[in-house]
């Protein structure tokens, strides 16, 4: 039986206040290697809210996210860090790219942040996958000077750029046009079906029949899925 | 290719230019006063302690006993408990006994010179006024090896004491106050009840009021004549080759004769501690500057961490921990800070070279102008305290920075 790359049992998120809001009820799933899942639901249904509990960036309430079968809940907050940058890529509805640097540099980043190529290789590998992703001609540009298809391409190519073996993505088709949104499935798609991941937040339910397996949430509980060829 | 903090940090600072250079001009100013001003006052008080320690003796030694010479009932009965009160002192002392022995094994000592002095007051009177002096009586030949008096002289000289008998050398001040020019005649009269008259054959200018005004010279023999004290010498003045070893020789003088020897420092010690008061006002006056300066880059690196929250919530998501963020925004302040210090170095250097042009106000010489010592202790700590200043205003906008929690921002943002 292969072990899931990702797994999240008995999820639970509350937010804490007067009022405490469930944003998360016991959510139980597991990601395979090489899977594309897509988690939809109405607004407020808590996908993004699952995302950032299985990205580790936010801490459950109760339950426990396993990656590659390993607890996380010991973890303290650099090394949860740590394995957000050597195992997790992210891509977010807005690209969050940094406006001064250069494309290059953006996608560059994550490796100068986990430091193990030289320079030349990281430029390298960068260039790769600005290449990959249909858009080597605008390396030195800044993202002011992009479309939004390609800046959402380029945090894509950024998210890729510690080469993870597991790629969050949150709505990153939610301020695309059509054609730009289909073009990033097909890219999610692409990344999965090399081995990755990939699990994407989507509203749209067009895109989401595209992914492998669907998970839906209502008031922050599955309560449906599909499992596509 | 440089760190990922320091690429950022640098990013954000060209990304602000204005600001950025607004922040380093204050931190530049800061630096450069400081400087310049901790110069200037340096240079002041080098010159004032220059010019009293060249003009008199390194070490005094005067016919006074520091502590009481304890009673025979105490030397007879060291271990008891003797309490001996109503003690009569025996008359003053007379002077230094044992004073021409004692200049003679001075003499015979390398790095030293010695020499006798009679110091005791009195009045001068001219066209109807009197004019209360310390009178001091000296042998030229010695004295000038002592003092650099003869350096100080505008009119006449030292050594002319030794072929007139009668004359007097007065201070700048005196002359101009009772009107007396070289040549001029001068009544005297004593405590001791002597009267008789002086010719002034000498005016010198230390630039030390109290000296120029209050303290003229005469021979050795003739103020022991006039003070009715024939052969007596109540201090005896030495000058060092190293003026730093007056502490150790006042100690080897004092405990071999038993005479008071106070060193230059302790004569001077009242000035020495002014330097020291007026020294931290200085500092503290101007450090201030650069610690105002330091809201300069508070400001501009809050405002930057106020606008790159994303960026912070971005970076922290891919994987950059907390230190990696602090470390970004505490360079931007290392870089404002050493770029000001560097720019301040030259600021302090111009501004000090502008001020040595400025003619010394109050100086006996025209041609001379302000002084200003540029130390290498004065741009340490001007520097230390700038860039102590930066990276402590940069730290607390940068620890808000690096608790920010990306998620917030990123929900926020979607």
């Amino acid at each position: 039986m292969t072990i899931a790359t990702l797994e999240g049992r008995g999820l639970t998120r509350v937010l804490p206040g007067p009022v405490p809001t469930t944003l998360v009820a016991e959510v139980d799933t597991a990601f395979p290697p090489a899977s594309f899942t897509a988690i939809t639901g109405p607004s407020g249904s808590g996908k993004s809210s699952l995302l950032y509990l299985l990205g580790l960036l936010d801490l459950p309430t109760a339950g426990e996210v396993l990656v590659d079968g390993q607890p996380t809940s010991g973890l303290d907050d650099a090394a949860r860090t740590a394995t957000r940058l050597e195992r997790f890529g992210f891509v977010f509805q807005f690209h969050f790219l940094l406006p001064e640097f250069s494309v290059l540099d953006n996608v560059m980043l994550p490796m100068r942040q986990l430091g193990r190529l030289r320079p030349e290789a990281m430029r390298a590998r960068a260039m790769g996958l600005l290449d990959q992703l249909d858009m080597p001609e605008v390396a030195h540009k800044r993202p002011d000077a992009l479309s939004g298809g390609q800046r959402q391409r380029t945090a894509v190519a950024r998210a890729l750029a510690n080469d993870p073996q597991i790629l969050l993505a949150d709505e990153p088709t939610g301020s695309l046009d059509t054609r730009n949104a289909a073009a990033v499935f097909a890219i999610l798609r692409a990344l999965a079906r090399e081995g990755r991941t990939v699990v994407a937040v989507t509203h749209d339910e067009a895109l989401a029949a595209t992914a492998d397996r669907r998970i839906r949430l209502v008031d922050g509980r599955v309560v449906g899925g599909t499992a596509a060829g | 290719m440089i760190p990922l903090p320091l690429s950022i940090a640098l990013a954000h600072l060209r990304s602000r230019k204005r600001q950025t250079l607004v922040s380093v001009l204050g931190v530049m100013l800061g630096v450069g006063v400081f400087i310049s001003i901790s110069g200037m006052m340096q240079g002041f008080q080098s010159y004032f302690l220059s010019q009293i320690v060249e003009t008199n003796p390194h070490v005094v030694v005067t016919d006074e006993i520091r502590r009481a010479a304890p009673q025979p009932m105490q030397l007879l009965h060291p271990a008891a408990a003797v309490q001996i009160s109503r003690i009569l002192p025996r008359d003053p002392v007379r002077g230094i006994v044992g004073a021409g022995a004692m200049l003679d094994a001075l003499a015979a000592m390398p790095g030293l010179s010695a020499a006798p002095t009679l110091r005791g007051q009195m009045i001068l009177r001219r066209a109807g006024r009197d004019y209360a002096v310390t009178a001091l009586g000296v042998d030229p030949v010695r004295e000038l090896r002592v003092t650099s008096l003869e350096r100080d002289m505008r009119q006449g000289s030292l050594a002319a004491l030794g072929t007139r008998p009668d004359g007097v050398v007065i201070g700048s001040g005196l002359a101009d106050k009772m009107g007396a020019t070289l040549g001029d005649t001068l009544a005297v009269a004593t405590t001791a009840g002597g009267e008789s008259t002086l010719r002034v054959v000498g005016i010198f200018h230390t630039g030390l009021e109290q000296q120029d005004t209050g303290q003229v010279y005469v021979a050795l023999a003739r103020q022991q004549s006039m003070q009715g004290r024939p052969r007596v010498v109540n201090e005896i003045h030495v000058r060092l080759d190293d003026i730093g070893r007056s502490i150790p020789v006042a100690a080897m003088i004092e405990g071999r004769w038993g005479f008071k020897a106070a060193p230059w420092e302790e004569t001077y010690a009242r000035i020495l501690s002014v330097f020291v008061l007026q020294n931290a006002i200085i500092f503290s006056t101007t450090g201030s500057i650069l610690v105002v300066a330091g809201f300069g880059i508070f400001n501009i690196i809050s405002t930057v961490v106020m606008e790159k929250a994303r960026d912070i919530a971005i970076m922290r998501s891919v994987g950059m921990p907390r230190g990696g963020v602090v470390a970004i925004f505490v360079i931007e302040g290392l870089v404002v800070g050493v770029l000001g210090m560097v720019a301040g170095w030259l600021l302090g250097w111009g501004i000090a070279a502008v001020l040595r042009q400025v003619p010394s106000p109050g100086a006996s010489d025209p041609s001379e102008k302000l002084r200003v010592v540029l130390s290498g202790f004065t741009f340490v700590l001007g520097s230390a305290i700038a860039l102590a200043s930066a990276v402590g205003a940069a730290w607390i906008p940068a620890r808000k920075a690096a608790r920010t929690d990306p998620l917030a921002i990123i929900r926020g943002a979607t």
